[in-house]
């Protein structure tokens, strides 16, 4: 099993530390992993965007130019990797802000308006758990007890406190997310 | 016991160093490894092992606060990136000259001038081809890993005290940003003065009646005199190569065509090799570990198995010059690269071997 994902958004959404927790807890259930973030002047108040890898096997390129899954938060960061997406892959994307919808035919598209349900709930920066949330569902390459330990690795020991609710933040995602085109 | 951690390659490079008992850490904060001065500082070495960490006025004075330490036969090293390393040729020529131990690192960004902070590979003539001035020579790693990166800083320093002479790891913005799994060894605890005056008789450790005095210097203007120590280090130099050569050969067995690359391109050659066996073209990956000495030997025994190699870097052309040397035009040879921080991907890499090398 090899997953080959781009995590896309602005800086701020949580983007990196998304695909850091997905690779801490890939570590945690044995996997290779590797997390390449975009990185200077466009990091520093524009968009922002990781490559997360997690495989069975010893990972060749950290920097790729297709992906097996885009998760897309925001409508430069779909124009952008939406024709990265590899013929049969898949594109998870917030509707939140987004006026030009994804056009692909060749490829499964899911939707999941995790903004507006984050910040209905009083959870908005749990609000990219809950992609994660959406993205695992279709995509089970982790499993629930690892990403609790991914969440204790990659969280400082002062926050601990919030990993429940960012448990219940992945479980809603799971619940939330919906196909817009499949294949 | 070994510990497995999520890490940053610049992250590993500041574990490393407190991990295996360095003395002394000197730099200047530049893009893309200003990482490797915030985690030391984060991890307050001072307070584990008393490994000293400090942040200098600039990158000249980092060096030669390297070449102080490292005349007491402390384990000493300094970081930065291209600019920042071009400022330091000076300190790393007298410190070759003087013939003492310490380790740099280069997380390589695009030049030439200020360039940019993306990655690039194109210090390697700089690196391997001297920098400074005078006849020396920088034994150089070149991590493609973070594993190497947190691996090559202990190895590093087993060779800049085998040899007396400056080891620099060459790496690059990628795999300097790059988080993978890192496997950490325990702490080792830094040498005590008593080890470091029984084992290196050269450091200035403090003169006791009856002793000789420990003379650090690279200056010798007696010519005759100069000769010989110029003498000395190129007898080290050809021990070196003889002994310390590195690389490692993936899918070669069955290869018509070789990629030839190091630390980022070689992560996308081993790309480029699966969409190439893909599509039925045996392609294989020759990675030189140690670009200085340069695995001359594997390189010209590979031209005359192979149809052709491409060297892939991130650079206008560098290593492409040393791989022709090794091969003897027994074999094609030809460069792909990407200027300026543009990092190929696997695909272009792979077009470049059909066009440049089986088409060519």
């Amino acid at each position: 099993m090899t997953e080959e994902i781009i995590i896309a958004g602005f800086g701020g959404q949580g983007v990196l530390s998304m695909g850091k927790i997905l690779a801490y807890s890939g570590i945690m259930q044995n996997k290779e992993v590797s997390w390449m973030p975009s990185y200077g002047p466009e990091m520093r108040g524009g968009t922002s965007n990781v490559t997360v890898i997690i495989s069975d096997e010893r990972i060749s390129s950290p920097i790729l130019a297709c992906f097996d899954t885009a998760i897309i938060l925001n409508q430069q960061s779909l124009d952008k990797f939406e024709e990265t997406v590899k013929p049969g892959g898949m594109l998870i994307y917030d509707p939140n802000g987004i006026t030009r919808h994804p056009e692909r035919k060749d490829i499964n598209i899911y939707q999941i308006a995790a903004t507006d349900k984050a910040t209905e709930m009083g959870m908005a920066r749990l609000f990219n758990m809950m992609v994660l949330g959406g993205f695992l569902k279709y995509k089970p390459i982790i499993q629930d007890e690892f990403m609790e330990k991914g969440l204790e690795e990659s969280l400082p020991e002062r926050h601990h406190h919030l990993i429940p609710d960012n448990l219940k933040a992945v479980k809603i995602g799971a619940e939330i997310i919906k196909p817009y085109h499949t294949l | 016991m070994k510990e497995l951690k999520l890490m940053k390659g610049n992250e590993a490079i500041a574990e490393a160093a407190i991990r295996c008992g360095v003395d002394g850490y000197f730099g200047y904060p530049i893009t893309p490894q200003s990482e490797i001065l915030e985690h030391l500082m984060l991890e307050e070495p001072y307070k584990k092992t008393g490994m000293v960490v400090l942040q200098a006025e600039s990158e000249i004075a980092s060096i030669n606060m390297v070449y102080a330490g490292a005349a007491c036969g402390k384990k000493v090293m300094t970081t930065s990136s291209s600019p920042g390393i071009s400022l330091m040729q000076e300190g790393l020529s007298y410190i070759a000259g003087a013939e003492l131990p310490c380790l740099v690192v280069n997380v390589v960004r695009g030049g030439p001038g200020l360039g940019t902070i993306q990655p690039s590979q194109s210090d390697y003539f700089q690196t391997t081809k001297g920098g400074g001035h005078g006849d020396y020579r920088l034994i150089t790693l070149a991590p493609a890993s973070v594993q190497e990166m947190y691996d090559f800083v202990e190895l590093g320093f087993d060779l800049a005290f085998k040899y007396r002479n400056p080891v620099m790891i060459l790496s690059d913005g990628a795999i300097g940003q790059v988080m993978e799994k890192l496997e950490v060894e325990d702490y080792k605890p830094r040498w005590t003065d008593e080890y470091i005056k029984k084992s290196f008789p050269w450091a200035t450790t403090g003169k006791n009646p009856g002793e000789d005095h420990a003379i650090i210097t690279s200056l010798e203007l007696d010519s005759s005199k100069q000769e010989q120590v110029n003498i000395r280090i190129q007898k080290k130099y050809k021990e070196c190569e003889a002994n310390e050569v590195r690389y490692e050969m993936i899918d070669c067995e069955d290869a018509e065509y070789i990629f030839v690359a190091y630390g980022t391109s070689a992560r996308i050659c081993q790309k480029a090799i699966q969409l190439g066996r893909e599509k039925g073209i045996k392609i294989g990956l020759l990675r030189p570990i140690s670009l200085w000495p340069f695995p001359n030997k594997i390189l010209e025994e590979m031209a005359g198995k192979v149809k052709g190699m491409l060297s892939v870097e991130m650079s206008a052309g560098q290593m492409v010059e040393d791989i022709l040397l090794a091969t003897k035009h027994k074999t094609k040879v030809d460069h792909f690269g990407r200027l300026g921080g543009i990092i190929p991907t696997p695909q272009e890499v792979l077009n470049a071997l059909e066009t440049k090398i089986i088409g060519g």
